[in-house]
């Protein structure tokens, strides 16, 4: 399984990247695997901010549902419109296709509660 | 834990493997989506061998059988099948079931795994105290762990199976006989919980026979792209034909009658176990239905949610999923009995979230 070092993860198997201020969000490869075929993504499509360690939306999978938390608070950008369509792209591309919103962080420090891919790795046993 | 005979061929073939029923078994191979859509369109293997056979033979074999299912087994002749269940006395369901009758004298239960020690317990119970007295010569032989059980559906399951088995595959719907496959000795039946075209073969043997069998039927079918197919399509593909998996949708709470399931509750046979409390549940009418429930919206609604009206709970969701074929929400759920009619607007509760949905028919996909 692929855990880019380039990219911040949460406990709860969020992955976040950071470009300036702008920071993108989407699952793990391991979250996607756990989780099996993603049926939708519910993001609220009128979401204005992310919250650190609030639910953001939920994902909804052939065998279970899951959160998603936001590993920052920020405003909202944009959100992955492709995944209305095509949910299946966060099995088959979790860090590209298969992101899922991108907000505008409004406090950078709260990236130092995340882990890197080293200790994310650990923390699933990889 | 238990394992069938297939299990290293499931590890081989990189299944996810799930405890169900006390056996380790194949929840999803590649994606639940595909190899829910490769049994619709092409064709498809499960390994469901987790499923108990229970032989009933003697000379008052059809009497005992008579008094412990709800449906008329005296309507079978030699090589048929019927969909039955066995009931409590209070009318509460103890298992669903296909009776297979081999003989004047002897018939084949196929109950579900989870319920094996019950359903045997349960007839064995019934037998000692009818035999009481009198001379019921009966037997019961559980025969589950000899058996091995493969589902080949889909509308290429004849053209693939035709190419290894020994007779013309001419079975008629809940039709069975006996016949080579892969040169082994095996109860050929056209059954199924897809309503697909399909096959469910029975055999005896061990991981060598079994492992043979799979190949020669991968062999077969792999011009039509033929799939191994796990538990998780198994529950989406039979959902979307609105079938009853007992432990979701019946149990020994709820009554046949309710669960949509009078066609098969013969009443008018004489006797059967259930048969009073069945016939007062329907003289004082039902409170309750099982029914199909879709929306239009895009949510998933699961074992368990709410279904509400006006803001008051009318029912529960007992299966729900995304229709892969649909790609709509698709659900069964008890409702109470003014809220079932066809037509009937409803909401899931979806995380504190009414959904509008409408009570629908079955089955949710139309089949040819």
């Amino acid at each position: 399984m692929n855990f880019p070092s380039n990219l911040k993860y949460t406990k709860d198997h969020e992955w976040i990247s950071v470009d300036g201020n702008i920071g993108t969000i989407g699952i793990t490869e391991y979250a996607q695997g756990e989780l099996g075929d993603v049926v939708f993504v519910d993001i609220d499509p009128n979401l204005k901010e992310v919250k650190y360690s609030e639910s953001f939306g939920t994902i909804e999978a052939v065998k279970t549902v899951s959160e998603l938390f936001g590993p920052c608070s920020g405003k909202v950008i944009e959100i992955n419109k492709d995944l209305g369509d095509n949910p299946e792209l966060v099995n088959s591309d979790p860090y590209g296709k298969g992101w899922m919103i991108k907000i505008n962080i409004s406090n950078k420090s709260e990236l130092d509660n995340l882990l890197d891919s080293e200790a994310y790795k650990k923390l699933i046993g990889q | 834990m238990k394992k069938t005979k297939f299990y290293d061929l499931h590890v081989k073939n990189r299944a996810k493997i799930v405890e169900f029923a006390g056996f380790q078994m194949p929840i999803q191979y590649s994606s639940i989506i595909g190899e829910h859509k490769a049994v619709r369109t092409s064709v498809g293997v499960f390994d469901v061998s987790h499923m108990g056979e229970v032989f009933i033979r003697g000379s008052k074999a059809l009497e005992f059988v008579q008094e412990i299912t709800i449906n008329d087994a005296s309507k079978l002749t030699d090589g048929r099948v019927q969909y039955s269940a066995m009931c409590y006395p209070d009318g509460g369901i103890v298992d669903d079931l296909l009776v297979y009758r081999i003989s004047q004298n002897e018939f084949m239960f196929v109950i579900n795994a989870s319920n094996i020690e019950k359903d045997f317990n349960w007839m064995k119970e019934n037998l000692a105290y009818r035999q009481a007295g009198n001379s019921l010569s009966v037997e019961i032989d559980n025969q589950s762990e000899e058996y091995s059980l493969l589902a080949i559906q889909g509308p290429n399951s004849k053209k693939t199976l035709q190419k290894i088995c020994d007779k013309e595959l001419d079975l008629e719907y809940y039709h069975f006989f006996n016949a080579k496959i892969a040169g082994v000795d095996m109860i050929v039946s056209r059954t199924g919980y897809t309503g697909e075209l399909g096959y469910e073969i029975y055999f005896k043997g061990d991981e060598k026979t079994a492992e043979n069998i799979w190949e020669r039927l991968f062999e077969a079918g792999k011009e039509f792209n033929i799939q191994p197919i796990g538990l998780a399509a198994r529950d989406s593909l039979r959902l979307e034909m609105g079938f009853c998996l007992y432990g979701n949708d019946i149990d020994k709470t709820t009554n046949p009658l309710e669960a949509g399931l009078g066609w098969i509750t013969k009443l008018n046979k004489e006797s059967f176990i259930g048969r009073e409390a069945l016939l007062k549940i329907k003289e004082e009418g039902l409170k309750r239905k099982l029914v199909p429930v879709s929306a239009s919206e895009k949510v998933f609604p699961r074992h368990g949610y709410e279904l509400t009206f006006n803001g008051k709970k009318v029912g529960v969701v007992t299966s729900g999923t995304v229709s892969p074929t649909l790609d709509k929400p698709i659900a069964l759920g008890y409702v109470d009995i003014s809220h079932s009619a066809e037509g009937s607007r409803i909401n899931f509760l979806v995380r504190g979230k009414e959904v509008s949905a409408e009570v629908v028919k079955l089955p949710f996909i139309k089949k040819m």
